[in-house]
This record gives C-alpha cells, structure tokens and sequence, in this order.
C-alpha cells in the first residue's frame, strides 16, 4: 500500500521519439531512381546502334563561341544510367533525410541528360538556346509565386494571381503600344495586378468573403474582362493599341562573355532582371527583416501579433495589395516582355501553375524558383523534343511539362505546412 | 504602476459581462481575480489590454485615466498579459515570439538577432526563467512556453503582469516554479494580477483576493482571512460540496483489459509505448498526467478513432482491437470526449438530436428508415429531467448551452445506451462548481451500478478525489499506478517522469484485482 521508493532519482523515465515511418520516402526516391535508370537502359542504350552520335551545341549566336559537344549514344547515356542507378541505390541504403533531396536532383539531372543524348541522336541540341527557353518560362512564374508567397505568408490565398497576369498583360500591352513608353507599359501592368489584389483584399478583409470564392471570381471578371476589350477595342485597331514593342535584352558587360551561363543569364531583357531582384529582395525581407517578421507571424498566428501591437488587417492589406502589383509586372512579361502583343488567355493558367510553385515551394522563394525552373525547363524541353522529331505526339509533349512537374514535385515535396491562419479571416472578436 | 478599475461595466447587448467592477491592484502585490468562468473575468482582461471598451468606468494607472485603443497601447503602457491560450507563434523560435513588435533592429529595419539573444539572456538571468532563445517553440514543454510568454512581458518593461488562468496546463512542480517567479516579479515591484478559478493556488499565491460572480465583484478578502469552503462558497452564491463522497469502491471482473497497446500519433511518432493497463466493474481508474503524455491517444485508441500499431484490447473477454468507432459504442463503451464542442456534439443541432446522435437509427427511434420525431422528443424531454439540464427547450441549438449542460447533454447521451465502460476525457475541463459536483456525482453512481470507469484528467484534484486507483503517465507509459491517498507530491513528480522502477512494489486500492505493476522499460 505504500509509495515508498517512488521518488527515486533514477527512476526518471526517459522515452525517445521513436519514428513509426523511418526514411520511407527517402527509399522510395532511391527505388524510383532505379528504375529510371532500367528505362534509360532499356530506352537509350540497347535500342541505339553503337555508332549513333548526339551533338550539343554550347554557344548562341553572339557570345563567344564554345566548341560543340559530340557524344557517342551509347557510351553516355550508359554511363549516365549507371550513375543514376548507383545514386539510388545509394539512397535506398543511406535512408537519411539529410542531403536525399540533393541526390534525388543529380540522379534525375543524369536521367534527363541520358535522355536529351539520346534525342539527339544523329542530330544537334543547342543546349544553350534550351536553357535560354527555361528561364524565359521560368519569369513569369517567378513574379507569379512570389505574389502567392506574399499574399499566403501574411494568410491571405490569392488564387486571383491568373487574373492579376491577364490585367497585366493587357493593360502593359496597350499602354505600352498606345505611349510607345515601355517602361509605361511595366507601370500599368503593375497598377492592374495592383487594382486587383485590391479588390481581393477588400472584399476578403473588409467583409470576410471567402478568399477562395473572390480569387476565383476575379479571374472569372479578368478573363471575360480582356477578352471583350480585346474584340472590342484591340482587335479594331491592332496597330495603335496592341503592337507596343518588347524590352530588348541587355548584356552585361563581362559577365555575359561566361562561357554557356553567360548568354543565359546575363544577357536578358529586364524582366528577368527584375525576377531576379524580386526574388532576393522579397527572401530577405521576409526572413530578415523586422517586417517580414511580422508578416509571417500574421500569416502564423495573427492574434497573437494583434496582441503585440500589429495591426493584423493593415499588414494583410499592404500585402495582398503588393503581391498584386509583382503579379502584375510578371503578367506585363508575357506582352511588353517577349510576344509584343495581347492575345485572348495567353496566360493559359500559368498563374496556376505559379501558385502551385509556390505551394511546391513550401511557401519559401527559392523553393517557388525551384518548381517554377523545372517547369520551364520541361516547357523548353518538349518545345525542343518537338523541333527534334522523337516520335512522341505532340499533344503528349504538350502535356509534358505539366506531368513532369506533378511528378517529381509530388514524389519530392512530401507534406507541406502552409502558414497556420491562411485562409482564414480574422476579426478581434 | 498601480492599476485601478473604477466601475467598470460592459455590456453585450442585453448581458452584461461587467457590472461596475472596482478593482485596486497595488505595485509588489499580488492580487487574484477569483471566479468561475462566465464571471466576467475575461471581458474585464480585455478591456485592461484594450481589446474590449468599456461601455462605463474608468482603468486608471497610477492615478491617470486610460483608454487603450488596441494592445499595442496598452503594451507601450506598461501592461503585460500572460495568456492562458499562449499567444506565441509556434514555429518560430523563443527569440523571435520575445521581440516580435518591439525588434530590435540595424538600418533598413534588419532584425539585429544578436541584440535580441542577448536581451533574451539579461532578463532570463535577472528572473530565473531559463529558455534557449533559438529554440523553436512548438518544441518546447508548455512549462517552458509560459515562461516565454513571461518573458515576452517583461522584454516590453511590463509594469503590471496579468496572468489569465495561467496554472491550467502546468505539472504541479510547474505551478510551484511559477509561484516562486510570480512572487519575484511582485517582489521587483510590479503589479500582478492573477486570474483564475482554482481555489488553492488562490491561498497559496495571492496577498489580495477579488471574487467574481456574473459580472460584479461578490468580495474580497485575503488568504489569511479565508479558506476554500468560503471562497468556494463566496464564487458559486451558496454552500458548495469540495470534495465527492464515496464508498470504498467494490471491483469486480476486469471489464477492459489493455495489453502492450502502442498507437502513433498523427506525425507518426509513438505517443504510446506498450501499455498494460485493466479497469474493474465498479470501480474508477483515473489516468492522471500533463496533457500531451499519450492520454488522448490511448482514450482514441480505446473508442476506435485511433489505429493501434501493435496491442491488444479486451473489452469483457473479446477483443475489440482494431474496431472502427462504431462498433466499440456498440460494445458498450461510452465515451465522453475531450474537446465536447468538437467531438462530443454538432453543435448548430437541437439538443433533442445530439441526444440521440449514436442511436438515431435504431428503435425506437426509427422505424423502417424513417425517424420517429416523437421517440426523439420524449426521449430529450425525459432526460433533461434525469440530467439537470437547464434549457428553455429541447429544439434549442446544443450551441446555445452552457458548456456545464453542454456536458450534461453528452454525459446523458453516453449513459442511456447501458455501458460497460466509461471514458470520460477532462470531463469536468471548463465547467462551473456546480456543474463539477454533479458531474462527478454522476460518474461515482456509475461505479457503484457496476460500471468500469476511466477518467483522464490533467486536474490532480480531480485525479484524487475521483480515482480509486490512480495510474500516472509520462511520455507515452504509464509510470505507476497508485493509491490515491498517495500525497500530491509523490504524484506530481510521477508526471514528471520520475516513476518506480519495475521490481518495486506499487500501491494498490484495496481488492482491485491484480493490477499490472509498473512499465519495464523497453
């Protein structure tokens, strides 16, 4: 009947958290890596004669020039297979988190690269030009997610980012083409994306609509919207009010005479530029800076920022109005930035695709730029496979990108955590 | 900084929260606001830290008359609040939740994180509240979140601290170290006010006590002045019963018989480690601990929400293991949830329908797949009698209740099916004195009708008074299983951890069987 004894010091349990699911993801990643590696066997290896060469040109036209790259098929793509085989067996065996995503991403790099050597077959790949093409769809999405990533950070959904790239591209086309000024051009595309983000923010935070239900509704109004004015008003007269010219590249000096990177990164017109600048500014300021430390803990926990004096609904407000106007400027990209004219949904649901980059990013900038540069290298991909002739049906290289994409970033990413209070409206009471 | 409320009053719509409350708060006391909860503390906590206007009256802080507009002033003031649902951000870390709107920064407003960590340090050191200032949050024990919370206080030069029910999540070796850093903190010269419904930290803590009851001050008095049964009595408005009467319990057959059952969590981590544990006919087997121990996901795992990874459980010599939630009720488990508002009722439906949530489409309360409103009307109006429920009528949204007859409702739906077993989770968490008593009234009834019961219950009084045999868990096992005339401190330091070691006899209520002893360790 006594507890006598109980108190004894080391008597003091200690239990470890022990895992149910050790690393299972991790050996899936490895498994899948295998056999990636058996279909490049089977694919790229056995079915090519040993005499079968694929050539990668390394320069575009005004850079300095890199001698081409001449591969026989067979050899590369097998050892490349190999390679793809042994770093997946080395995953199934390691079983650790740590450095499993890195290996992932090397061992289908040496998948992808098995497989352009053997689409080129007998035939030239300018690797350069596809890169080029990469980043050149990449920039939208760049602008795309990070709206997302400053909406969802401060716990606002901005599905409205499709829209927002449809004000933007219509509205820079046409006062770019009506001014002849550009740079007009980028400030009006930032103005409707802003308008819009706006309206998100008015609606979602002043009266608590569904967030939801307003996104979809604005990119509703923005396609109808532009489709009409663009029959309407456009159509009539393409001349004055829908040919505005495009931002020419601009080289920077030295560093694009980078062999292979430098025509690629360097010698980009300012949207890319820009791209570049946002993604950095924005990633600092989110995870260095005094307001992005209030941003995030509105989007986590909005009571408990109100409880230290931050005004929940201003920094949703100023956020959702600003992830607006980037989203804006990148839907400016797709007119003033590459085509030069407007044309009915040319966004095409990209502006879905950025979010889902951003949410395949963990709501993380440079997560978001991940998943956006492998769609648009799958985008550059399936134009160039198109250009080769592979024997694939264009529809199914059309579906390319997107099935890529679903892929590899289902089968990495795992379960995301979104910020805590997205999505939700908050009120004091 | 004295803190003065000079008749405050507030009111939503035809209620009214704060009936012209005075309250004087000197600087080095510590004054508790005592009252149950519908008393009016809260709306008077916000209305301190400018969430809430006052509709009359004046706060006054040393003599000057103020109005905050939001928290924010109120914090610039001098007013720290320590509440009782943390207000931390959860994945971020201890330094980030302590400077989040009051950073210290560099130029262009870069968070200057050295200068945060050790600012951090300097008022860890000043009032022995250890933390890591990079440790994530949601890492944390609550024990440790609370003292960030303090923390986040004292960083903005809080002159008076108020601590909304601040003990309700703590260990009681917890709640000791946080008297000792609540009388530092009066003893540096701040004000405390100190909210809450428990009656012994009362004595244990305040220099001055207020007492609440719906929405007016009822009295004050001091500890030394008064006892439990007067301020028990001084909070409900009429004598109270503080202890519950029973009869040394009678067990019988062993009615659930848990073996080395282990269950996951939602992450995939073990938050239960090969429990063994039986619970008699006629007697009451109170599982005590901190809250997060395992005691939800064995109570889940027992009513079929839960898989079991490995285990086994019987229930009168069959096992159930593995069955979905429905079949364990039809076994004859009733189960009262945790969280009531969530798992235990829908909570737009009329009352008459939560009654009859598990047995809607049985006889007779349905006849050929079709219900029979009427069965279901007489059913409500008959329990309500058997249940004290207090409602203007049985069609009224269960929501509309308060949370002591929102109990009563699934209480009353639990035991009209005839059980076996009984589960109740927290069942008293958030209820009135009165409601307490009943409820506690109700379940010993059970026992004595040769019922098993098991309480899960993070309240250690509640623990003692109910349980006839007490099993303790920490971190996913059960670390002893005691006697409850065992005193508070042995049990205490059982939910810490420190348990008996397997060859060491426990103790063990008269006649119950032959308990399991202590978890081996694995």
């Amino acid at each position: 009947m006594s507890m006598t004894g109980v108190v004894a010091p080391d008597g003091l349990v200690v239990a470890t958290a022990e895992r149910v699911v050790p690393g299972g993801r991790v050996r899936g990643m490895g498994v899948f890596l295998v056999l990636l590696a058996i279909v490049a066997v089977l694919g790229f290896v056995s079915s090519v004669s040993s005499r079968a060469h694929a050539t990668f040109l390394l320069s575009a036209p005004p850079a300095v020039s890199v001698s081409p790259l001449t591969m026989s098929v067979r050899w590369t793509a097998g050892a490349l297979a190999m390679l793809c085989a042994a770093l997946g067996v080395l995953l199934v065996l390691r079983r650790e988190q740590r450095g499993a995503y890195l290996i992932f991403g090397v061992g289908f790099a040496t998948f992808l690269w098995a497989f352009l050597v053997w689409a080129a077959r007998g035939a030239q790949l300018n690797f350069v030009q596809m890169l080029v093409t990469t980043l050149i769809s990449t920039t939208p999405l760049v602008f795309g997610s990070l709206s997302g990533v400053m909406c969802e950070r401060s716990g606002v959904i901005n599905i409205a980012i499709e829209g927002q790239f449809l004000a933007g591209a219509f509205l820079g086309a046409m006062i770019g083409s009506v001014t002849g000024d550009l740079w007009l051009g980028m400030l009006a595309g930032a103005v409707a994306g802003g308008l819009f983000g706006w309206l998100l923010a008015f609606l979602a935070l002043r009266y608590a609509v569904d967030q939801i239900i307003v996104g979809v509704v604005i990119v509703a109004f923005c396609t109808g919207l532009t489709n009409f004015l663009t029959e309407q008003v456009l159509t009539p007269d393409q001349t004055t009010l829908n040919s505005p010219q495009t931002f020419a590249p601009i080289a920077i000096p030295l560093l694009d005479k980078i062999p292979i990177l430098g025509p690629v990164l360097f010698d980009e017109n300012v949207f890319v530029y820009l791209a570049a600048i946002l993604l950095v500014v924005v990633n600092f300021g989110l995870f260095r800076t005094r307001w992005g430390l209030r941003v995030r803990a509105v989007g986590e926990h909005p009571r408990a920022a109100e409880t230290v004096g931050i005004h929940v609904l201003s920094v949703r407000y100023r956020n959702v109005v600003l992830g607006g106007v980037i989203a804006g400027i990148g839907g400016a990209s797709f007119t003033i930035g590459s085509v030069g004219e407007f044309s009915s949904e040319m966004t095409a649901g990209l502006g879905y695709v950025a979010l889902a980059a951003m949410i395949f990013g963990r709501w993380k900038p440079f997560g978001a730029l991940g998943a956006s540069l492998l769609f648009g290298f799958s985008v550059s991909l399936q134009s160039f496979l198109a250009v080769l002739n592979v024997g694939i049906p264009s529809p199914f290289l059309a579906m390319a990108p997107y099935v890529i994409t679903i892929a590899v970033v289902s089968g990495l990413v795992g379960r995301v955590r979104p910020p805590a209070a997205d999505g939700a409206p908050y009120s004091r009471e | 900084m004295r803190l003065e409320l000079a008749g405050v009053t507030k009111r939503f719509g035809s209620l009214v929260a704060n009936d012209h409350v005075d309250l004087t708060v000197e600087p080095g006391q510590v004054h508790c606001l005592l009252g149950e909860n519908g008393a009016g503390k809260s709306t008077l906590m916000n209305v301190l830290f400018g969430m809430l206007r006052p509709d009359e009256g004046d706060v006054l802080l040393d003599g000057e008359v103020f109005r905050p507009a939001d928290p924010g002033e109120a914090v610039r003031r001098g007013i720290g609040m320590v509440h009782q649902h943390f207000m931390l951000v959860p994945v971020f870390s201890v330094a980030e939740n302590v400077v989040l709107g009051f950073e210290p920064t560099h130029r262009l407003g870069v968070l200057d994180r050295r200068r945060a960590r050790a600012e951090i340090r300097k008022l860890s050191t000043e009032f022995g509240l250890e933390v890591d200032p990079d440790a994530t949050v949601e890492s944390l024990p609550v024990g440790v979140q609370q003292r960030v919370e303090i923390l986040k206080a004292l960083h903005r030069d809080a002159q008076v601290l108020i601590l909304d029910e601040p003990t309700a999540v703590l260990t009681p070796q917890e709640i000791d170290a946080l008297f000792a850093i609540v009388r530092s903190l009066a003893a540096s010269g701040r004000s405390v006010l100190f909210i809450t419904h428990k009656l012994k930290e009362v004595l244990a803590v305040a220099d001055q006590i207020t007492v609440m009851r719906l929405g007016k001050v009822v009295g004050t008095t001091t500890p030394r002045e008064s006892d439990e049964n007067a301020l028990a009595s001084m909070m409900v408005g009429r004598a109270v019963e503080l202890v519950v009467h029973k009869e040394p319990a009678r067990p019988g057959p062993a009615v659930l018989r848990v073996r080395n059952l282990t269950v996951a969590d939602e992450r995939g981590a073990l938050a239960v480690h090969g429990v063994d544990l039986e619970v008699h006919a006629g007697e009451i087997v109170a599982l005590a601990g901190v809250q997060g121990n395992g005691q939800t996901e064995i109570v889940e795992a027992l009513t079929g929400l839960r898989s079991v990874v490995s285990g086994s459980i019987e229930l009168d010599g069959v096992d159930v293991t593995g069955s979905s939630p429905h079949e364990m009720l039809r076994a004859g488990i009733g189960h009262v949830p945790e969280d009531r508002q969530r798992d235990g009722l829908v909570l737009p439906m009329s009352i008459e329908d939560n009654l009859v949530l598990d047995i809607y489409e049985r006889q007779p309360f349905a006849r050929f797949g079709s219900r029979d409103l009427g069965a279901v009307h007489a059913n409500a109006l008959e329990k309500l009698q058997a249940f004290d429920i207090r409602a203007t009528s049985v069609e009224v949204p269960v929501k509309t209740l308060s949370g002591g007859n929102q109990q009563k409702v699934v209480v009353a739906r639990e035991l009209s099916r005839g059980v076996k077993l009984l589960v109740a989770s927290q069942p008293t968490r958030g209820l009135d004195v009165g409601s307490i008593e009943y409820v506690h009234r109700r379940v010993v009834e059970e026992r004595d009708k040769g019922v098993a019961v098991l309480i899960v219950s993070s309240e250690l009084d509640e623990v003692l008074a109910l349980g006839d045999r007490v099993a303790v868990m920490f971190r996913g096992k059960i670390v002893g299983i005691a006697d409850p005339s065992v005193d508070r401190e042995t049990i205490g330091l059982m939910m810490a951890g420190s348990g008996p070691r397997a060859d060491e006899p426990i103790g063990v209520a008269a006649g119950a069987g032959a308990p399991r002893a202590g978890q081996p360790e694995r």
